[in-house]
């Protein structure tokens, strides 16, 4: 059985993209048939956080219109198995699709694969409906930041009444030492005041800017914030696996550096 | 007296929860003007087959930022609807109207 899952905020910049991209990889990872559709037409960057760009041919608006087959326009990750992309379009605007047609392609796409990812564009005009209009469950992104959390509780309140039934948070950018500090919101904070599922918490991590610089996600390597995705990614497929302390797996040298710096 | 550097130590983490919570109270209780008159609307035809009221005297507001004296801490909906003191000619004619 197939799940057709969009990744949203509402606010721009706080990791849709990012989340798109480690997920449909992880999962990938994980065995399953993804496809990652980057839904935000005009401007694409889905096809760059995957370094895929220089592959690119056809795109999701030449498949909408009939221009090109499905399979001519789908490009094939060839570092997972049975990883996807459809690239959107960069020289139109929302306005040349509709959710219709969005309903369809991904209907279109339930047969070939497990799971068909939306990254869905900022905003909650047009672009918004296109996107969720297929999906079976969405993951909504959030920072533990007043506007984020305030656009993540409106985007919420869109799905609810677009009648989405599976809608969980992911907590994105959380600083360990600055909630503990008291200086950011924890992830309590958040769950307390949204009222929804929290699938996961990504720590703000420098691997993941490394990572976007060169174009290959960071799910299932070392680091702490491809660890956590990697967990959003067996939370996903129905595992329970408890949320991880995002500041107990510190090295010895993150110790000893932390223990220079306060002598 | 000076009480800024007391509310400088209060971790920002906080402060920003609580103006969170703030926001997202006054972002739910912003209704718009026409909901608001449609309600009205109802309210007088249901409590005027009840009592005798001031149709044009009636205030209705959704409260949730300002302070209220109210028990309850969230978001309150605030009707002040006044009642005909003495048989003022536009209040016959609304029980008038009623009975018809």
């Amino acid at each position: 059985m197939s799940q057709v899952i969009v990744i949203t905020s509402g606010k721009g910049g706080v990791g849709k993209t990012t989340t798109s991209a480690n997920v449909g990889t992880g999962l990938a990872i994980l065995g399953k048939r993804v496809v990652l559709i980057d839904t935000d037409i005009g401007l694409r960057n889905l096809d760059v956080v995957m370094g895929l760009e220089n592959r690119i041919v056809y795109n999701l608006v030449d498949v909408v219109e009939g221009n090109c087959r499905m399979k001519q326009a789908l490009i094939r990750d060839k570092r997972y198995p049975n990883l996807y992309l459809l690239p959107s379009a960069q020289t139109r605007d929302k306005s040349a699709v509709t959710p219709e047609q969005m309903r369809k392609l991904a209907d279109d796409l339930r047969e070939e694969f497990d799971y068909i990812i939306l990254d869905c564009p900022a905003g909650i005009e047009q672009g918004f409906y296109n996107a969720i209009a297929g999906a079976d469950r969405a993951l909504v992104v959030t920072t533990p930041e007043v506007s984020a959390i305030r656009d993540a509780d409106r985007i919420i309140g869109l799905l609810e009444a677009a009648e989405m039934r599976d809608i969980d948070l992911v907590v994105n950018r959380i600083r360990m030492d600055m909630v503990r500090r008291g200086d950011m919101m924890s992830i309590d904070d958040v769950i307390d005041i949204l009222a929804v599922n929290v699938i996961g918490a990504v720590p703000d991590d420098e691997s993941i800017v490394i990572s976007t610089n060169q174009g290959e996600p960071s799910v299932g390597m070392g680091s702490l914030s491809g660890q956590a995705y990697m967990n959003i990614c067996r939370r996903v497929l129905g595992e329970n696996i408890p949320l991880m302390e995002l500041d107990s797996p510190k090295s010895f040298f993150a110790r000893l550096s932390s223990f220079l710096k306060q002598a | 007296m000076n009480v800024w550097p007391v509310f400088q130590k209060k971790a920002s983490g906080e402060i920003a929860r609580k103006r969170l919570k703030l926001l997202l109270l006054s972002d739910k209780t912003d209704y718009p003007p026409e909901i608001l008159e449609k309600m009205k609307d109802d309210m007088i035809r249901v409590i005027s087959k009840y009592m005798e009221i001031e149709a044009d005297g009636i205030e209705i507001q959704v409260l949730g930022l300002t302070p209220v004296p109210s028990p309850r801490k969230g978001p309150v909906l605030r009707a002040s609807i006044p009642l005909c003191s003495s048989p003022k000619p536009f209040c016959v004619r609304q029980r008038m109207h009623h009975q018809t």
